[in-house]
């Protein structure tokens, strides 16, 4: 399959500071590359760049075989964009935001009326489509924002954030509509703090911090390479913490740790067929257990892993930097 | 829609060309003038602000401070409507920055720049619909002032004449309106930056009074104000009177308001990230 997105030595200086420091990253045609990274990590930048919106400092990058910088009219043939800041006008109404967008593109009048019609209705609009964009709820914009992107059907989508701030259903479904496109043969690159997210949509993920990939591979890949998941345990009686994390990290040969506020123990579990083990164990300290669970790790974990402090590590930034990637 | 190229197919005529022909810039920037333009629908406050604020100040002028003035009302209302035209399209001008200023707070100019359109269609559809939004005031105030007992006494050729001269001067401070919005932080400072030099500079000059009312040591700045010129040179052709001298100044502050402020407008967005 063709590589879509192809960057090489990508990096990106706001006077002092180092916003991209040597970004390497390839997308084959037809699948999805999830950027995972918290705040000011560069995720934004390297997007911004891709999408022309940027010149890299030095580096350079490839959308569908044309060079970002050389190129970029050609490019922005072939891209659709949408940003954490949902970028529609809120003073038109939904129809219009979509037929103006299609006129730009080229569409004559009556195809740019279809065309929005017909993503009005893809993305569950219709009702609200004569409504003016203010009234929708920031799902529905969100949505309007993805429709926007899709206008001119690109081969190449951008995704910087989709479902920060989103209630669950409403992510969720951006999630479905995310995976039909790329079951049509799109093209997407994703940025998120969520791991769950890089891991529900992402064929392979790239771990950003301080404008560099620190890892990169399959979801899967990465977790292994992590030490698996992890399991949170939270004893009925606050006085039994100690002793189940003694149980646990006996069981596990890891190192359990205590959140007080929350009294649980979260303790990496590398192999889930522990989990009966653990329960067993448990049970036989006479520990009754309220709540137990198994998940992925988390962004923070992942970061304690792969750097050694937590992702929420206040970062130093370039107040441009800082406005271009605060929420 | 399973493969590349059917995802291709519903796409844009004459892509891979990379440029964009000046028919097709024309057309980019009339969409993005009509989008501007049917912004105003949903934004009643501009509504506010360049119908309903127009009319109070006319009826300020006219009737609170017309008799103080100028001895009376219906007088002062021959003297005062081409110098509020003249204030309402200065201080209109200022909607050119904030609108860019909300776009690019908003992403809205993010959008704009990742499409394959005429680089120059955002800034020249801004000064474009502002340029419809500045006629369309005009309008009003001339209409209320008639109302008023304002009457255009020189011919209809001077009188179209002198009010596409203030069109075009309003046009060329857009451009310094378009710098300053794009160059600010957010849309407040943009209205703040705006105003800070539009309210001295139209009261220091003849649009409300005659200079030769005003202090001696301000009347130099009132001459030389270009927006003394302006509503000199409109009253002058609304009302029959001399205006050769004003009009010319003004086309000459027109000129090089517009050779200064719009590459440095340009120049500025093309900067943006």
């Amino acid at each position: 399959m063709a590589v879509m997105i192809q960057a090489e030595g990508l990096a990106k200086s706001f006077g002092t500071t180092r916003a991209l420091d040597g970004v390497d990253l390839e997308v084959e045609g037809g699948t999805v590359l999830g950027l995972l990274g918290p705040n000011g990590a560069g995720k934004t930048t390297t997007v911004r760049i891709l999408a022309t919106l940027l010149e890299p400092t030095t580096g350079s990058a490839q959308v569908g075989g044309h060079d970002v910088v050389r190129q970029p009219q050609q490019v922005r043939q072939l891209i659709g964009l949408t940003g954490q800041y949902a970028a529609v006008d809120e003073s038109l109404s939904g129809t219009e935001n979509l037929y103006m967008l299609g006129r730009l593109l080229g569409l004559d009048r009556p195809k740019a009326r279809r065309r929005a019609a017909e993503m009005l209705e893809r993305f569950d609009l219709a009702d609200a489509a004569g409504r003016m964009v203010r009234t929708y709820s920031g799902g529905m914009r969100r949505r309007l924002d993805l429709a926007a992107s899709l206008v001119g059907r690109p081969p190449v989508l951008f995704l910087d954030e989709p479902t920060t701030g989103l209630d669950p259903r409403s992510r969720n479904g951006l999630w479905a509509v995310i995976r039909e496109l790329v079951a049509e043969g799109t093209t997407v690159l994703l940025t998120t703090q969520y791991m769950e997210e890089a891991d529900q949509l992402a064929d392979r993920i790239a771990v950003m911090d301080h404008g560099q990939v620190i890892a990169h591979g399959t979801s899967d890949a990465l977790k292994a390479e992590l030490g698996g998941q992890v399991l949170e345990v939270r004893p009925a009686d606050p006085a039994d913490l100690d002793r189940a994390a003694a149980v646990l990290a006996e069981l596990t040969g890891g190192q359990a740790s205590i959140d007080p506020d929350i009294r649980q123990i979260s303790v990496p579990m590398p192999d889930p067929a522990w989990l009966l083990v653990a329960v067993r164990r448990l049970d036989q300290a006479g520990i009754v257990v309220v709540d137990l669970a198994l998940r992925r790790p988390s962004l923070d974990e992942v970061f304690l892993a792969l750097t050694g402090r937590p992702a929420e590590a206040p970062l130093v930034e370039h107040p441009q930097a800082a406005e271009e990637t605060a929420a | 829609m399973s493969t590349n190229a059917s995802i291709l197919a519903g796409r844009v005529p004459g892509a891979g060309r990379g440029r964009v022909t000046p028919a097709a810039a024309l057309r980019h920037g009339l969409i993005v003038a009509r989008r501007n333009l049917l912004q105003v629908r949903g934004n009643p406050q501009l509504l506010m602000f360049l119908v309903v604020q127009p009319i109070l100040f006319v009826l300020l002028f006219v009737y609170v401070f017309g008799g103080a003035i100028s001895g009376s009302s219906r007088q002062y209302v021959q003297f005062v409507i081409p110098g509020i035209i003249v204030q309402t399209v200065v201080f209109a001008t200022a909607i050119t920055g904030i609108g860019l200023n909300e776009d690019l707070a908003k992403g809205i100019i993010d959008r704009f720049r990742s499409l394959p359109i005429a680089r120059s269609a955002v800034l020249a559809g801004r000064i474009l619909s502002d340029a419809v939004r500045l006629v369309a005031t005009l309008g009003v105030i001339l209409l209320v002032g008639m109302l008023l007992g304002f009457r255009i006494t020189s011919n209809p050729l001077a009188a179209l004449g002198g009010l596409l001269l203030v069109i075009a001067f309003g046009m060329a401070l857009s451009w310094v309106a378009a710098l300053i919005g794009l160059s600010v932080r957010d849309p407040e400072t943009a209205q703040s930056a705006g105003f800070i030099w539009m309210f001295p500079l139209t009261f220091a000059s003849s649009v409300f009074a005659p200079p030769e009312t005003m202090p001696g040591w301000l009347q130099p700045v009132v001459e030389a104000n270009p927006i003394t010129l302006v509503a000199d040179a409109l009253r002058g052709l609304l009302l029959g009177g001399p205006a050769l001298t004003p009009a010319l100044q003004t086309l000459a502050w027109v000129v090089a308001l517009t050779v200064v402020f719009a590459p440095l407008a340009i120049r500025r967005y093309r900067r943006l990230s």
